[in-house]
């Protein structure tokens, strides 16, 4: 199994180069890949449909506990053949929906990856490996996305929905790790059993509340749908596959996956099933308000997405079977609706549905397919979108721990919104009056028709033949979810019920809904204060004002004044060491011993206070460089008291050196300009005394106490006994400590090549940059 | 005694010498320079393998018995981090041949550059407080050198600013280092692990680590000390950005977690939760900073230091599974951080600039260059499977395992940033249609290839670090073992006392 997820990938680095050397046949080539893979998961049918579970582990990273681990279920199986299923049409369809286009190698390779990764997360059975695959697909969305990367438009949708869906996947990762630690295995088949640990635990809620963020965000699901209707930008191959067909549902597979383990509690439905309810509302309610084909498809996929979150939130046995069963119907009509809206859209040129009309005369094979999709969206008889809507109706109706009237009504107009589209992205086109569009409309190829004719034709069969063809499948998806085995009968025929009723109701309503479009859109237009206030512009101001506040912040802190830089190390640091100082240090037991200070000390150390204001007033620079001597004069001479004759020397020497050469380089440089005001002045010399009698407190703590070294007894002893040297100092210098002055010297040492180089290297002496 | 530990330092310094004499031939230069990081990188190595197998190894330089002499000490963390020295080296050595202008070669760059790095090796292995006082100084220099070297304008108001600042730091190790000395009498590191618990004061000792907090946090570039950083680094050639980014913060960070693992951990719930609070703010001024930017360097630049943000939350949380995250994490952002600044300089010979606003087309114009910068783009914003993701899952996990959540949740904010500004880059550098036409490739089809070679070593990297992440992940977690039991190294250091 892991070559089956692991080859997508393969196949996605070699594709660009498969398109290069066969051209023209590389579509027919490339779709055997997810045709074999199809065709691999299939042939488990049986064993799944059994009761069986397939699953397969490989040690990735022990020292993390992420495993690659794979599991084939009745829910995995239901995904992976979708994904690879929906995949092969779409390769076909994008071979000629791109045909000449430069890029369509790249097209491939996304495509792939794309796939594989959307498999590596319907077979995942490890929440880490789950994750990676996940984002994964995340990605491979927005390479998509921002296909046509020559238009704004393509770039910015792209990267919206990169930042939507990447925020989620983190708030999902933090989710998945906080399950993991809880529960104490990363491995989710093994979930379940540790039900009870995991939502008794005190992080349930806030694991459960990342997770569904994470999930929410991927399955466009209120407020983060927003981003779903800009995907559209993407090539209309992609829009069917990523963003109805599959990958939208990773956040639905996923709340399905972990239903068993986090799903019945109150949380779970109160959060779940609200928000899935109020996704499908709002946009089924916003979908047949647009003209456009692609934004009319997304937003009633935001709508079907919405009504299996929804379903899922309401968890009964039922309402898992109407999820799974309406998830398959979706992806088929939804699948083939996108791909009749590029057909028209490439033949035509146009996919506004007030340009079209009558297309069925000249696209027919496309026609066939669209029709058998839309009705089955509309949940006509005998398709299998109506079996889905009367489970949902069932299914709502029953839930009787929760509010069955308000959730029937709910669906009610939900299903509505969706028929009044389906009415429209398919009569309207392919019916009445012939419209006059850009291109001449003739029939699309065939690699373009078969991908509908074929959804459409299994929409079909599923719906004559459901009980033969999926019951027992299904029975174990459901049970996957249900977390308990259930039993699915299927059919068309349910009896004379309130179910039937409902249905009836729902068709006619949005039938109405479809005939009186023109007098309902006024009424309705002042509805629409989402464009104003709705999430989509609320993540624009929000993300636009964390930007601006971040180059405020970035202006504020990287001013450029090189002093600020130094006064905000030294505030730092005086803050640090006052924070410390006066909260850990026992300042009553410190002893000052000033007795034994000589009257010619107190002398020197006045010396060098008064030198050292002298530098920080004058105006001269002269001055400043002789008080600079003066200073370091009186340090030598603090050495000469001490006992460090050689240390005086060298500082002496040193001393001399520095204010000759200082006096000789300032000798040509201008007078000092006084460019502070007297405040600056004020606060540079408040931050000065503060950070000096900070470190003269500090001094003062430590004097207070001998100082105690084992290393200058050693080095006396020692020095000449094993170093041969009579000069202490001497001896540390170049034995004991030799590797210091080593590196000092090549310190030196480079700062003559520095000096050469900068007194030689100007920018005028070289030609070029 | 073990050879391996007194190598890295010799073999930059001897290959600084030998190009030295030959100052005037910079093509015998370049390749002694390649040779010399070459056997650096088996240097690091074999001694990695060599910790790995028989434990921390020791060498007391002039045979003077630990604390008297100066100690060098090699465990995990610092084998890891010279081997990674190695490549870093070696990668920067290759790209400067072609990506080095041959005026800055013949002013001394490959002497400065080997000079460099031994510096870090002598930082990274040192035992002694005052001997990485040495190597600090000897990074400097060189690192201000190659800064300046070439004297444009930029060049020269960025290095002052590099260098002022980072003589604070350096005035602030020596002052810190003195008066360690004078309330513990030595200078050893692993015998100040045993010491400092003498101290009468022990507030005292927290004082100290401030001021080691401050002089390394200002190497290291954490909030409110990286100032220098993005005011310096865009402004010398990519190569030196590149080498300054991959190792000099690198440097700070590692001096931070070898005191305050081994000898500041007397009062940790103070002295880490500041290192905790730090870490957060200088993860979410760095990419707020970097957000701001329209240039591809500028840009990079602040990301360093966001991700030493997260180097040090690792550090803060203090477990070892934090500190394993934080020596990987070190170990990716090293190799995915050089690989953009490589691409920068790459897209800059292409398109004469750095700027976004200009920069665009090169997704039509070099596929290669494209998959390049995106592979270790993704990297760097943790992006699944590469190595960034398991840096960023390690240390979420250890945080939430710590349940330190709020260091958790800023760190996932940032993540989300650190995506946006990889994506702007992409979309404003590669995807969209430039306003000045990228250069034609004005190279010879040889050195275009040199050029991208070691780019590709280190997007491959973060692409192999990703996929085989266990072996990499296992050393870090056994340097982090290494870290949390500090016994090990002070008993190998100062013999079995």
């Amino acid at each position: 199994m892991l070559y089956a997820v692991v080859s997508g990938f393969g196949a996605a680095l070699v594709a660009p180069l498969i398109h290069q050397s066969v051209r023209r046949w590389s579509g027919w080539l490339l779709v055997l890949l997810p045709l074999a893979l199809f065709g691999y998961f299939a042939s488990h049918m049986e064993q799944i449909s059994d009761g069986e579970k397939i699953a397969f582990a490989y040690t990735w990273v022990p020292s993390l506990d992420v495993e690659l681990a794979f599991m084939l279920d009745g829910l995995s199986l239901l995904f992976v053949l979708l994904v690879s299923g929906i995949g092969a049409l779409i390769v076909l369809y994008g071979s000629a929906y791109l045909a000449d286009h430069p890029q369509l190698g790249r097209f491939y390779a996304y495509l792939l990856m794309f796939m594989a990764s959307m498999l590596g997360v319907a077979l995942a059975d490890n929440l880490i490996t789950l994750f990676i695959f996940w984002e994964l697909t995340s990605i491979s969305s927005y390479l998509l996305i921002a296909f046509k990367h020559d238009y704004e438009s393509s770039r910015e949708a792209a990267k919206k929905a990169l930042i939507v869906t990447g925020a989620g996947g983190l708030a999902l990762l933090a989710g998945l790790i906080l399950v993991g630690i809880e529960a104490d295995t990363w491995t989710i088949s093994e979930l379940a059993s540790r039900k009870d640990v995991i939502q008794e635990g005190g992080l349930y809620l806030p694991a459960l509340l990342l997770i569904l963020v994470g999930c929410f965000a991927k399955s466009a699901q209120f407020p983060f749908h927003f981003w779903l209707p800009y995907a559209m930008e993407a090539p209309t191959p992609v829009s069917a596959y990523l963003h109805s067909a599959t990958m939208v549902k990773a956040g639905v597979y996923l709340l399905a996956r972990l239903h068993p383990s986090l799903g019945g509690t109150d949380e779970w439905h109160a959060i779940v099933t609200g928000v899935g309810g109020l996704t499908m509302l709002i946009a089924g309610f916003i979908a047949w308000q647009h003209t456009d084909l692609k934004k009319i498809l997304a937003y009633t996929t935001i709508s079907a997405l919405g009504i299996l979150v929804f379903l899922l939130g309401i968890g009964t046995g039922l309402a898992v079977k109407g999820a799974m069963i309406f998830l398959l119907v979706h992806s088929l009509y939804k699948g083939a609706l996108f791909m009749v809206a590029g057909s028209i859209d490439h033949e035509t040129g146009t996919r506004d549905i007030a340009q079209l009309g009558d297309l069925a005369k000249s696209m027919p094979f496309t026609a066939v397919g669209a029709g058998l999709a839309a009705l089955s969206m509309a949940g006509l008889p005998p398709l299998l979108g109506f079996i889905g809507k009367e489970i949902i109706y069932e299914a709502t109706q029953e839930a009787h721990d929760l509010l069955p009237l308000v959730l029937t009504a709910a669906a009610l107009l939900a299903n509505i919104f969706n028929v009044a589209a389906a009415a429209m992205v398919t009569l309207k086109p392919f019916t009445g009056q012939a419209a006059h569009t850009p291109k001449h409309p003739h029939e699309a190829p065939l690699a373009m028709w078969i991908g509908p004719v074929v959804l459409g034709g299994f929409t079909l069969a599923f719906g004559v033949a459901s009980n033969l063809l999926l019951k027992d499948f299904f029975a174990q998806t459901v049970a996957a979810v249900y977390g308990k085995p259930y039993e699915v009968k299927l059919g068309l025929w349910h009896g004379l019920n309130t179910t039937l009723v409902l249905s009836v109701v729902t068709l006619v309503a949005g039938g109405l809904l479809y005939a009186y479009l023109r007098q309902i859109l006024p009424i309705v237009k002042p509805l629409n204060v989402g464009e104003k206030l709705g999430p989509d512009r609320l993540y624009d101001i929000g993300f636009e004002g964390i930007l601006d506040f971040a180059s405020l912040t970035e202006r504020f802190f990287q001013n450029g004044h090189l002093r600020y830089y130094l006064m905000t190390i030294i505030f730092t640091l005086s803050s640090l060491l006052i924070l410390t100082m006066t909260t850990q240090i026992d300042f009553d037991s410190i002893q000052l011993n000033v007795d034994d200070v000589l009257l010619h000390e107190y002398l020197l150390a006045g010396l060098m206070i008064a030198a050292a204001i002298t530098i920080t007033m004058t105006s001269s620079r002269l001055m400043a460089v002789a008080a600079l001597g003066v200073v370091g004069y009186s340090v030598a001479l603090l050495y000469v008291f001490y006992g460090a004759p050689d240390l005086a020397m060298t500082q002496f020497s040193i001393e001399t050196l520095s204010v000759v050469v200082l006096v000789l380089v300032l000798y040509r440089l201008p007078k000092f300009k006084d460019f502070s005001t007297p405040r600056s002045r004020a606060r540079d010399g408040i931050i000065a005394v503060m950070f000096g009698g900070l470190v003269t407190t500090l001094i003062l703590i430590i004097t207070s106490e001998p100082l105690q070294s084992r290393l200058s007894p050693y080095f006396a002893e020692n020095s000449y006994v094993l170093a041969k040297g009579h000069n202490v100092v001497n001896v540390i210098l170049v034995d004991f400590r030799g590797f210091d002055t080593m590196g000092e010297i090549t310190v030196l040492g480079v700062a003559a090549i520095g000096i050469f180089a900068l007194l030689k290297l100007r920018p005028s002496s070289r030609k070029e940059e | 005694m073990n050879i391996l530990l007194i190598l890295p330092i010799l073999v930059p310094f001897i290959t600084a010498i030998l190009c030295l004499f030959f100052w005037g031939r910079v093509h015998f230069q370049e390749r002694l320079t390649v040779a010399g990081m070459l056997i650096l990188l088996i240097i690091g190595i074999a001694l990695l393998s060599d910790v790995h197998e028989n434990g921390i190894q020791t060498a007391q330089l002039g045979s003077w018995e630990a604390p008297f002499g100066i100690t060098f000490a090699a465990d995990m963390l610092s084998s890891i981090m010279v081997t990674i020295t190695g490549l870093m080296g070696l990668m920067t050595a290759l790209y400067s041949v072609v990506g080095m202008d041959e005026t800055r070669e013949r002013f001394g760059y490959y002497p400065l550059l080997n000079i460099l790095l031994m510096g870090v090796c002598g930082a990274f292995l040192t035992g002694d407080v005052f001997n990485l006082y040495v190597w600090f100084e000897v990074m400097l220099i060189a690192s201000f050198v190659l800064l300046a070297l070439g004297g444009e304008r930029a060049q020269l108001e960025g290095a002052i600013k590099y260098v002022t600042l980072n003589l604070v730091s350096s005035a602030i190790f020596l002052m810190a280092t003195g008066i360690l000395y004078s309330v513990t009498g030595t200078l050893n590191m692993a015998d100040l692990h045993l010491v400092v618990g003498d101290v009468k004061q022990p507030g005292l000792v927290t004082v100290l680590a401030m001021m080691f907090l401050v002089a390394f946090g200002i190497k290291a570039a954490i909030f409110p000390l990286f100032f220098w950083l993005p005011a310096s680094y865009h402004t010398p050639p990519v190569a030196v950005t590149t080498i300054f980014s991959g190792l000099l913060t690198k440097v700070g960070v590692y001096a931070l977690i070898r005191f305050f693992t081994l000898i500041f951990v007397h009062d940790t719930n103070y002295t880490h939760t500041l290192i905790l609070i730090a870490s957060g703010f200088t993860m979410v001024v760095g990419v707020f900073g970097a957000v701001s930017q329209l240039e591809m360097r500028r840009l990079l630049s602040f990301h360093i230091v966001s991700q030493i943000g997260y180097l040090l939350m690792g550090l803060g949380i203090f477990t070892a599974a934090s500190l394993a995250a934080s020596i990987f994490f070190m170990v990716h952002v090293i190799i995915a951080k050089s690989a953009l600044f490589l691409v920068s300089g790459v897209v800059n010979r292409l398109s004469g600039t750095y700027d976004l606003k200009k920069l665009g087309g090169l997704y039509k114009a070099s596929p290669t260059l494209s998959i390049l910068f995106f592979v270790p783009a993704m990297a760097l914003a943790g992006i699944p499977p590469l190595s960034g993701f398991w840096a960023k899952f390690a240390l979420v996990r250890a945080g939430l395992e710590a349940e330190d959540y709020l260091i958790v949740a800023i760190s996932l904010f940032v993540s989300v940033f650190t995506l946006y500004s990889m994506i702007k880059i992409w979309s404003e550098a590669f995807l969209k249609k430039p306003k000045v036409t990228p250069g034609q490739i004005n190279f010879r089809e040889a050195d275009w290839l040199q050029m991208l070679f070691p780019l590709a070593v280190l997007a491959g990297l973060t692409l192999v670090l990703g996929i085989a992440v266990d072996p990499v992940y296992q050393l870090a977690q056994e340097a982090a073992e290494q870290l949390m039991n500090p016994t090990l190294y002070v008993t190998t250091v100062l013999g079995g006392e």
